[in-house]
């Protein structure tokens, strides 16, 4: 009788909870594609579990298998977990949006705020955004999550040059505008910045990532000065989406307590970004360039570049679209990543000679899509690398074997 | 059977398949012969463990202003000099000033023994002082060097001609070296008035690989440690930077590197090759071979070796007479460099020769051209081959 009186006490509970609620906040982003969506839009236009309240959570789900080799050498069958990202949104208002992303990499080894914000929305062409943003230089950066790609690794130059995913403390407008076909959009922010482990790091290069390690970036800057990042996007429903991105400031602390320990050095990046559908064939392009330039001490070691450069180009060309295996909306794809980066443009100081370490890949593969959310992915990696005085390169090839999928 | 099964079936056998084809498509290693790198053969399992600590150490840790490098230094890492243990590029080529004279100290208040090119951010590297002399060295290939260290000093000995007694025109000469604090004699080894034979380094003033270690530590890369925690930048001792352990495990790894495969031994060219070699009496100084006595590491001991080298000091002429020097060796000798794995040197210095002590030689041809005192003769007799015989000698020397 007791457990009957509390029962119904809860359930009526409920019904008031709910009755108070805006039921305007109430949504639904299971959308598979929006039209006018672009890759800004990423982080806002997420896959959730749970959106019949105001708080939405959901998340992803990266898994995978590996066994690749170098030169002969292999370490042999791997099987991962690279990340379990979190998500947990909530509309404050009708105007006022919160948005998170907690990543838990490796198994629970690195637990990271990637993306925490309060967006304020004023007009579509005018919205504050301030918190833990992802800054969006480049498009992968933003547009990150594991379910979305065909590949089992992240493109190498989005991740080991530029450091996706790249966030910081930092406030900043954002807005979109139509006319008929086609869509504008910008993005602008001030936030901390990166500090001097990106020309001093194990490495052995310039190594923006190197930042990421030090979690005090979400406490002060390293230096007092702003980061500032930037990007314009256009989209043309029946062309594509272009955008160019700039992300910049001073990265060294060259100033401590009034005491002058180095002169102020700049970080500028710039990057182009792309993708399209072919109307005729329905074949998905998607592609990344960056170009970093780092003002490294001319008396430091030349191992660290002046200079970096890299990208990636996807081709995914769907093959069986029909009900397979039980799922009516499968997707089979073929596809295909090339990649490269230039760790150290430049020649040396002493012979003139071009500095090597470089990067190239050609990784091909398929993947089948049940849902829009899940992928599984198969793919084969083949890559050379050079050192830096551009010896015989290191060749590493394998397969790997992997599933994403949003939760 | 349902469409269905038939698809789920196809695709656990696609599974299956590319798991079962791994191996078949990872790269093919290259021929041990086409490698320096890798230990020498007969290790125990527990100095291969040794051997792994001393590779990471060396191949893997790069130094930071954080770790201890600098604040100044030539370069970050171990790895940056020998890529894949082999010879250096003239981006990690360091020099050497402050001793002009056999037997006297290098003068440290000009900023000798060497330079340190390179800073940390916020700081100034070293410069070379107007008009002092100096002497470039490209880093040396650094395989093979356990079974140089296992030989006994007499072995050394045994090949020097300090007065020409024999009248070939070749003397050579040990390099005595006064040892550091740290260094602990071995019972072959054999003092003339408190000096040791040193057998490393361009001039051989490293006595064994602890001492080139350590030397290399502080001056290549400013990292002190308690054998030498004298800081270059500013002549004063400072904390250990890097542990004896790793200190440690780099002289082991050096010690069981695999001395170089020769390639291409059967090929009638090379085989032609060796002879001319002999003829013109190259191996007067580049000693063809030794037998190594018994080590402590059962793997390099009673080993038949071929360095090409005999580790002593010769006269090698004017034309290589920097003006200065280090211990005993006067400005114009030079120790005679091991040729094994000469023909290798390219994969490791970016596709291109870099010889002599300097990397000056483009090619092996203009190496020996290069050549002259004591090795005038031999030289001379090179210029003088027929091209076939030219060829046959550079062959060899490629396959080494």
């Amino acid at each position: 009788m007791k457990k009957l009186i509390i029962t119904l006490f809860i359930g009526l509970l409920s019904q008031q909870l709910i009755a108070q609620v805006d039921q305007s906040l109430l949504k639904d982003d299971r959308s598979d594609s929006l039209e006018n969506a672009m890759n800004m839009d990423a982080l806002s236009n997420r896959v959730y579990a749970t959106s019949s309240s105001p708080v939405s959570i959901g998340g992803y789900l990266e898994a995978d298998y590996k066994y690749i080799g170098e030169d002969g050498l292999t370490d042999g069958h791997t099987f991962r977990i690279p990340r379990v990202t979190l998500f947990i949104t909530s509309s404050i208002s009708s105007r006022i949006k919160f948005m998170s992303e907690f990543e838990f990499e490796e198994g629970g080894e690195e637990i990271a705020i990637e993306f925490a914000v309060m967006d304020v929305n004023f007009h579509p062409l005018l919205n504050l955004r301030g918190g833990v943003v992802v800054n969006p230089i480049g498009a992968f950066n933003q547009n990150h999550d594991g379910p979305k790609w065909e590949f089992v690794d992240r493109p190498i130059a989005m991740t080991q040059m530029l450091p996706a995913t790249w966030s910081n403390v930092g406030f900043g407008l954002y807005g979109k505008m139509y006319q008929q076909d086609w869509a504008f959009g910008y993005e602008a922010y001030l936030t901390n910045g990166f500090d001097n482990s990106i020309t001093t790091n194990t490495e052995n290069r310039t190594f923006l990532p190197a930042s990421k390690n030090n979690k005090e970036r979400f406490e002060e800057s390293s230096n007092g000065e702003p980061l500032f990042t930037g990007k314009i996007a256009v989209r043309n429903q029946n062309i594509g989406e272009l955008g160019l991105s700039y992300m910049g400031g001073i990265y060294n602390t060259y100033e401590d307590d009034g005491l002058i320990l180095d002169e102020p050095r700049r970080l500028d990046v710039f990057a182009v970004d792309f993708n399209t559908e072919l109307p005729f064939s329905e074949t998905y392009i998607v592609g990344e360039w960056a170009w970093v330039f780092v003002d490294v001490p001319n008396t430091f070691t030349q191992q660290y570049g002046e200079k970096q450069s890299g990208g990636f180009l996807d081709i995914v060309q769907p093959v069986i679209d029909k009900s397979m295996f039980g799922f009516d909306d499968a997707v089979f794809n073929v596809a295909l990543r090339l990649e490269s980066v230039d760790w150290n443009v430049g020649t040396f100081n002493e012979t003139g000679g071009n500095i090597g370490d470089e990067i190239w890949a050609v990784v091909p593969g398929i993947s089948f899509r049940p849902t829009y959310q899940t992928v599984f992915r198969l793919n084969y990696r083949y890559q050379e690398q050079t050192d830096i005085l551009g010896n015989a390169p290191a060749k590493t090839s394998g397969i790997e074997i992997g599933f994403a999928t949003y939760f | 059977m349902t469409t269905r099964k038939i698809q789920s079936a196809c695709a656990v056998l696609l599974l299956v398949a590319a798991i079962y084809s791994c191996d078949s498509l990872i790269p093919e290693a290259p021929a041990e012969s086409d490698l320096l790198d890798g230990p020498t053969e007969g290790l125990s399992t527990s100095e291969q463990s040794r051997f792994l600590k001393g590779d990471i150490a060396f191949n893997d840790e790069v130094f930071t202003p954080e770790s201890g490098l600098g604040p100044v230094f030539v370069a970050n890492s171990c790895g940056s000099c020998h890529a894949g243990d082999g010879k250096g590029h003239p981006f990690t080529t360091l020099t050497r000033f402050g001793q002009t004279q056999p037997n006297t100290a290098p003068d440290v208040s000009i900023g000798g023994p060497q330079l340190q090119n390179r800073a940390i951010p916020g700081f100034k590297p070293e410069t070379l002082p107007s008009g002092v002399p100096s002497m470039d060295f490209t880093p040396p290939a650094v395989t093979g060097l356990g079974f140089l260290e296992a030989l006994t000093d007499q072995q050394i000995l045994d090949n020097a001609d300090p007065n020409d007694s024999d009248g070939d025109g070749i003397s050579g000469v040990p390099n005595y070296i006064n040892p550091p604090s740290y260094f602990i004699p071995k019972p072959f080894h054999q003092p003339v008035g408190g000096q040791y034979i040193g057998r490393f380094g361009k001039k051989a003033a490293a006595i064994d690989l602890l001492h080139q270690t350590v030397g290399a530590y502080n001056q290549d890369m400013g990292v002190t440690s308690t054998f030498n925690p004298i800081d270059p930048h500013t002549g004063l001792s400072t904390d250990p930077e890097v542990s004896d352990q790793t200190i440690r495990d780099v002289v082991f790894y050096l010690r069981t590197l695999k001395a170089p495969i020769q390639r291409d031994q059967n090929n009638p060219e090379v085989i032609r090759g060796k002879e001319v070699f002999m003829s013109i009496s190259c191996s007067s100084c580049h000693t063809p071979s030794f037998t190594t006595p018994q080590s402590d590491i059962e793997a390099l001991s009673n080993k038949n070796i071929f360095p090409y080298s005999d580790l002593l000091l010769h006269d090698m002429g004017p034309g290589l007479d920097d003006g200065a020097t280090e211990g005993s060796a006067e400005t114009f000798e030079w120790r005679t460099p091991p040729l094994w794995g000469l023909g290798l040197a390219p994969e490791s210095q970016g596709g291109e020769f870099f010889l002599m002590h300097d990397g000056r030689a483009k090619s092996i041809q203009e190496a020996i051209e290069l050549h002259g005192g004591e090795a005038q003769q031999s030289r001379d007799e090179f210029v003088a081959l027929s091209d076939a015989d030219k060829q046959a000698l550079l062959k060899f020397l490629r396959s080494l």
